[in-house]
């Protein structure tokens, strides 16, 4: 959702995203290695019984699981659930089932999906088999789905002779998608910052002025109603030289990572400085915000582009040293 | 409420290392929970309850993966739970494993903690851009570094005494085969000379990422008789605080929760004087700066001359108070594991089992975690002798 004025918070699309990488160990390794052969093995439990996807621990004895078989890629629909609208990244993009399904050769069922145009296509009972992947890459997404076979329809046990897994490790991509949201307290402070103001709150009770305001004082829980106008100077209390390359990074390093203690402010807050040799840079120093051009305002603490030296003397040590 | 008495009766951690690829994270898991049920002389069936810490979710993108781990941890049929406190999170999983054991409701409970760094980039989980904020924010380096400087400031240190914590602490894993570092030849001058990377912390004073678990079994005083375990890890004292992240006036050197959690824990394990009583310390640093101050906000030294010790050796194994004999978070991180491993190695000790970083005669050791922006602290102090009640 796009900020808009109307509304009493601000919104705005966060997203967070990251390709993880799993170690599959040995008994998932072997499972996923055979999905890439058109093969599906089990793993064979202490009491006897053969489970699909193979645990890596017995659930009774919690021994490791070792022992793997093959079983047959046509199974028996045990139970299901109709899907009529598939949501992004399900297994197919039409109404579809999800169906508990029993491998033959295996003694428990597996989740997956089968393809059937509409809830009278499907039946407990009903013979299944693997549809596979158009490419098997060793996923569990080598199994693309299932779909109905004939009753008579039976696959012969694939071989064992796999030799060492071939794939040992998968990508798993996390894609996040929020809708975040600020704080009423925030928004006043953002949607000041659309006009050049920078808004702060003071406690009623320990009369600490906030910046960004919280809404609540951390230290007494009571709300902060008051609101104060604060000027863009302060000074700057600490700060490191950020010399770290990392993914997401959107300031080019070596950059000052500083907190900025705004003149009436009880606590800093984080912001860039520039306009000076990051070796120059001292606790203490006194500094401005350099806004961007008035045009390109947002509701956005980068509309302050960072911080520069004012050029008055160092702020003395006694008069920030508590803010350390 | 008399607490019935309880101690640690085993021990189990994996190599920490940059990446375990032969293992899924169940397998990490149970490697350290093996070696600690073995150390114990027990098996699942004697186990009652499992209790399991990590660090954020985002840090291998598992939800809730203690459900995933309940076959590995052989917790079907028991009570499994999940402690979460950001990297304190080893420390207060021990600490809820405790007492669980010290509240008499269970004889023995293994305890368990890991990170698998490998699977993802915990700089990169930490700095996400939030909307409406300068995103100048770089990972837990970025976050503590100012903090470090303010300590410098605040302390009038030496600039050399980060980098006489890393040395050291890189010498002493050299003595734990259980640390990911094991980097020959660290020297104060090597540290010195190494990159800046959030100025004023050095690489060499950063702790690396690992792949790791650590695993102790907690029981109660007749489950110890019961196992014939003769050199327990009485628990004396545990203690955890928090504090807001950000509040006006905050003190980030000298955190207040750090100070209470201490102050109480010495008083629990009736200790007036820590730097005399206490033989030895496994103390979460992960920026070796962090040795001093965490000097200071445990009460070894008076605000201003942790770093005294440091400079004078005190901190080294045969010092007047050991820090990190196992080479530390500087040596080994699997986050969500750190904490654990401190309060493991603190067990160690009074066990007399650390090997070749074995602290002399050691009785009396304290284990050390904090998290968030310095936001929670936990922290036990374990003895040879059971604890006078």
């Amino acid at each position: 959702m796009a900020p808009t004025t109307e509304s009493r918070v601000l919104h705005a699309p966060m997203k967070v995203e990251f390709d993880y990488t799993r170690s599959l160990g040995s008994v998932l390794s072997q499972f996923m290695s055979a999905l890439k052969q058109h093969s599906v093995l089990g793993g064979v439990l202490a009491d006897g019984r053969v489970v699909v996807p193979p645990p890596e621990f017995d659930p009774v004895t919690h021994l490791a699981i070792t022992e793997l078989v093959p079983v047959s890629d046509h199974g028996t629909v045990q139970s299901w659930s109709w899907v009529p609208e598939p949501v992004s990244q399900q297994p197919l993009d039409k109404p579809f089932a999800f169906a508990q399904v029993l491998l033959d050769g295996s003694d428990a069922p597996m989740l997956h999906a089968v393809d059937v145009d509409a809830p009278a296509d499907i039946s407990t009972g009903m013979r299944v088999r693997v549809r596979w992947a158009e490419e098997t890459i060793g996923s569990i997404r080598d199994i693309a789905c299932f779909e109905p076979a004939g009753d008579s329809e039976t696959s012969g046990s694939a071989s064992m002779d796999f030799g060492p897994p071939e794939v040992t490790g998968m990508i798993s991509p996390v894609n996040l998608a929020y809708d975040y949201a600020a704080s009423p307290e925030e928004t006043k402070f953002f949607r000041g910052l659309s006009e050049g103001k920078l808004f702060g709150q003071r406690c009623p009770v320990c009369e600490k002025v906030y910046i960004p305001p919280r809404g609540a004082c951390p230290v007494d829980g009571v709300p902060t109603a008051e609101e104060i106008e604060l000027p863009d100077r302060g000074t700057l209390t600490t700060y490191c030289v950020v010399n770290v390359p990392f993914k997401g990074q959107t300031i080019p390093i070596p950059y000052v990572s500083a907190y900025v203690l705004l003149d009436g402010a009880d606590i800093a807050f984080l912001h860039l400085i520039l306009d000076i040799d990051a070796a120059d840079v001292r606790m203490g120093m006194r500094v401005e915000a350099v806004w961007k051009p008035r045009e390109e305002w947002t509701t956005s603490l980068d509309n302050i582009r960072y911080f520069r030296p004012t050029g008055e003397p160092d702020a003395e040590y006694d008069t920030y040293k508590h803010h350390l | 409420m008399a607490k019935i008495p309880a101690a640690v009766i085993g021990v189990g951690q994996t190599k920490y290392q940059a990446l375990r690829a032969d293992v899924s994270m169940a397998g990490l898991l149970r490697e350290a929970v093996d070696r600690a049920l073995l150390d114990a002389g027990v098996t699942f069936d004697d186990i009652d309850a499992v209790v399991v810490g990590k660090a954020p979710d985002l840090f291998e993108g598992v939800m809730m993966p203690e459900l995933y781990l309940a076959d590995a941890l052989g917790a079907s049929g028991k009570p499994l739970l999940r402690v979460h406190t950001a990297g304190s999170v080893g420390g207060s999983t021990a600490i809820v494993a405790a007492s669980l054991v010290q509240a008499g409701i269970h004889e023995r409970v293994l305890t368990v903690a890991f990170e698998k760094q490998s699977e993802s980039n915990a700089m990169w989980a930490l700095s996400i851009p939030v909307p409406f904020i300068m995103p100048v924010h770089a990972g837990a380096g970025g976050y503590f570094a100012p903090h470090v400087r303010s300590y410098i400031r605040r302390s009038g240190a030496p600039l050399h005494i980060g980098a006489m914590v890393a040395a050291k602490d890189r010498q002493n894993a050299l003595k734990n085969p259980y640390a990911h570092l094991h980097n020959e030849g660290t020297t104060v001058e090597s540290v010195l000379a190494s990159t800046m990377l959030w100025d004023p912390i050095r690489f060499d004073e950063t702790c690396p990422s690992s792949d790791g678990a650590c695993a102790m079994v907690i029981a109660s005083e007749t489950a110890v008789e019961k196992s014939g375990i003769t050199n327990p890890a009485w628990i004396h004292a545990t203690q955890m605080r928090s504090e807001p992240t950000t509040a006006a006036e905050r003190d980030q050197v000298n955190p207040q929760a750090g100070r209470d959690a201490s102050a109480a824990l010495w008083k629990q394990a009736g200790i007036t004087n820590p730097i005399e009583e206490i033989d030895c310390a496994e103390v979460y640093v992960p920026f070796s700066w962090f040795e001093p101050m965490w000097l200071e906000n445990l009460g070894f030294a008076a605000p201003g001359d942790g770093w005294k010790l440091t400079e004078a050796g005190e901190t080294a194994i045969g010092g007047k108070i050991p820090f990190n004999m196992s080479g530390g978070v500087l040596s080994s991180n699997p986050i969500g594991a750190s904490g654990m491993i401190r309060f493991a190695e603190a067990a160690l000790q009074v066990m007399g089992e650390a090997g070749e970083h074995q602290v002399d005669g050691a009785r009396k050791a304290l284990g050390h975690a904090y998290g968030g922006g310095s936001q929670f602290f936990s922290m036990w102090v374990v003895g040879a002798d059971k604890p006078a009640h």
